[in-house]
């Protein structure tokens, strides 16, 4: 009895999800749909050109569904975005689907070693600032996270170029590898680090570490701000209570109390806090991208916006836009599963 | 009575000495923390800077003279010259209006907007809530940097544009947060007295729950300017934003990018610029908090 009622509990939760899920897809296919109609680019001009005839225009119209009523050509729309035809990019003359599939990887593999560097300094320091509550320790976090909050991501990419790359020669300039190895290294994924690693190319995979070293350090400087300070709001929370209190008096060292005690208590809503630091390096490497010439979807949506390729535009907006809303949900279901409370 | 007794009175008189003591007190513990005092007067001088653009500038931001191009800091151009031989000092502290512009037209769209959703959906209940929190829920999961992007790329560059495109993504917060004050004193007896006395509906949304939603929104916009600045100045950055040759501090870095390695510095200022306005608020934000709402101190 109890079990089927615990199914049904995961059932109706998992419905519920999904439905919100195809409602905010919705409400983000809308949102692109919108924007290419109201967008002042004539669709029907760019396939006829300026000279056409007037016959010439109406007959591309009709073929193109434009005479169509809008619901329709939203129907349409979704139609084509659910069998992967996003159409094709202007300014590459291919599907761009497939250009989504060369340039999301690059973005992929520098937001991944970000997130993994910022989890791994943001929530030992945020423990160790809620720890020292109040001493010097937090107050330095403090600041480092109110600086990761303040600062332009684009000029400190520049700064640091200017001065790890130009000046102290230390790390691989713009780009994601060195122009030598740019033809002749064979990669399946366009996971550079990940096939340079499995190829054991070791010479090909330092210069992609000392190209991805600095904007991944440097996304994990903002996503560790971001990650440290809820960590140590959270932290601090729970200190305060008495379970806490009451592994104290048993003799618990204050590591264990952090770690086997506070940490598992504060792990549902941690979760939240990295998938959307996640989510927002994805998102927020469009300037990152466009300061380090890094070949991903950023850079790509970037230069689509200037030669008016709106296809490409909105392929590239909706890629992110559903890895923002497909991380949402997975932090969800991630978070009930390591928090009975939470479901 | 010494106006520090008056204010600090246990037992003040009136409603208006009470509000003055509360006031008082407030700003009392905000001065305690030099981080909120420097946030404020930051805040305060930019506003300063801004008004008062023309008398410190010193040169017009906009005279170009290609002789003195890229030149480093020196007495007649306390931070230099651009590529095209404009006084970046001039142009800096004629950056703050563009800057305080998008930050002040955002904030007073923004706010209103999110508002007026939340506290409908929080005082009617029932559909209305359904339907205006699956909405704000839809646009809260929505990209934002990204879409800002897309629309301003679509709808043209500019400065009214950038302003819309953010609006859009900034409102779903304050929606939330007035929803969840709302549902808090929806049942109270006030309110039930209000209606009891037939008082029209829209007279007791503005006139009593709004003002006690006031509070976290404000301290909640404060914070989010932080952000609101460093996504204008994002746009400007890719030239979405600010068209020349108006002096925008995203603008500029994205043209000193060019001569980063040799004249660092005309991309270094307008940067730091940015930085110091969106720490500002950002402090000013954590100190408000801290007075205003003591539970999450």
């Amino acid at each position: 009895m109890a079990r089927w009622r615990l199914a049904r509990s995961l059932l109706r939760g998992a419905f519920r999800t999904s439905l919100a899920l195809a409602l905010t897809l919705a409400g983000l296919l809308l949102a692109t749909f919108a924007i290419q109609r109201a967008s002042p680019i004539d669709p029907v001009l760019r396939v006829v050109g300026d000279h056409a005839s007037a016959e010439t225009y109406r007959a591309a119209a009709v073929e193109l569904g434009m005479d169509r009523p809008l619901p329709v050509q939203f129907g349409r729309y979704l139609g084509r975005v659910a069998r992967g035809d996003l159409g094709v990019s202007t300014s590459t003359g291919r599907p761009v689907l497939e250009d989504l599939h060369q340039y999301f990887p690059a973005t992929l593999e520098l937001a991944t070693v970000a997130i993994l560097l910022g989890v791994a300094f943001g929530v030992p320091l945020g423990m160790w600032a809620a720890h020292r509550h109040n001493q010097r320790v937090d107050q330095v976090v403090r600041v480092l996270s109110l600086v990761g909050y303040s600062v332009p991501i684009f000029w400190m990419g520049l700064m640091g170029l200017l001065l790890f790359y130009a000046k102290l020669k230390w790390v691989g300039g713009p780009g994601r590898i060195d122009d030598v190895w740019k033809y002749s290294l064979q990669s399946s994924t366009n996971l550079l680090l990940l096939d340079t690693l499995l190829d054991r190319n070791w010479e090909a995979m330092r210069n992609v570490v000392s190209h991805l070293v600095l904007p991944a350090l440097l996304l994990a400087y903002f996503s560790m701000a971001y990650i440290a300070r809820m960590t140590r709001a959270f932290a601090l929370e729970e200190l305060g209570k008495e379970y806490v209190l009451f592994a104290r008096v048993k003799g618990a060292s204050e590591t264990r109390v952090l770690w086997r005690h506070v940490l598992p208590n504060i792990a549902a809503p941690l979760v939240t806090v990295i998938s959307l630091s996640y989510a927002t390096l994805l998102e927020g490497a469009v300037l990152t991208e466009s300061v380090f010439s890094w070949p991903g979807i950023g850079l790509y949506v970037t230069n689509a916006l200037f030669t008016a390729d709106l296809a490409a535009v909105l392929g590239g907006t909706l890629l992110i836009g559903v890895c923002f809303v497909g991380l949402n949900v997975v932090s969800d279901q991630f978070g009930q599963w390591l928090d009975p409370r939470a479901r | 009575m010494s106006w520090r007794a008056w204010l600090t009175d246990e037992a003040p008189g009136s409603a208006w000495q009470a509000r003055c003591g509360s006031w008082y007190r407030a700003a009392h513990r905000a001065a305690r923390s030099p981080m909120t005092v420097f946030g404020l007067a930051a805040v305060l001088a930019m506003v300063l800077v801004a008004l008062a653009a023309p008398l410190l500038a010193g040169a017009d931001p906009n005279a170009q003279d290609v002789l003195v191009r890229l030149q480093p800091p020196s007495a007649a151009h306390w931070l230099g010259t651009d590529q095209l031989g404009r006084d970046l000092w001039a142009r800096l502290v004629f950056g703050t209006r563009p800057t305080l512009a998008i930050v002040l037209l955002v904030a007073w769209l923004s706010a209103p907007l999110g508002l007026a959703v939340g506290i409908c959906a929080g005082y009617f209940g029932g559909w209305v809530n359904l339907v205006f929190m699956r909405v704000t829920d839809v646009f809260m999961a929505l990209p934002r940097l990204v879409l800002a992007l897309m629309f301003v790329a679509v709808m043209g560059p500019g400065i009214l544009n950038a302003v819309i495109a953010i609006t859009v993504t900034a409102w779903p917060p304050y929606a939330r947060l007035a929803r969840t004050e709302t549902l808090a004193i929806r049942d109270s007896d006030f309110l039930h007295a209000a209606r009891i006395a037939g008082i029209p509906t829209w007279r007791i949304l503005a006139g009593q729950v709004l003002p006690l939603c006031l509070p976290s929104t404000i301290i909640r916009v404060t914070l989010d300017m932080a952000g609101v600045i460093l996504t204008a100045a994002g746009l400007g950055f890719l030239g979405l934003g600010a068209q020349p040759p108006l002096a925008e501090w995203g603008a500029m870095v994205a043209a000193g990018r060019l001569y980063i390695f040799d004249q660092w510095w005309v991309a270094a200022a307008p940067g730091a610029a940015i930085l110091l306005g969106s720490l500002a608020f950002n402090l000013l934000g954590d100190g408000l908090r801290d007075v205003l709402d003591p539970r999450h101190a």
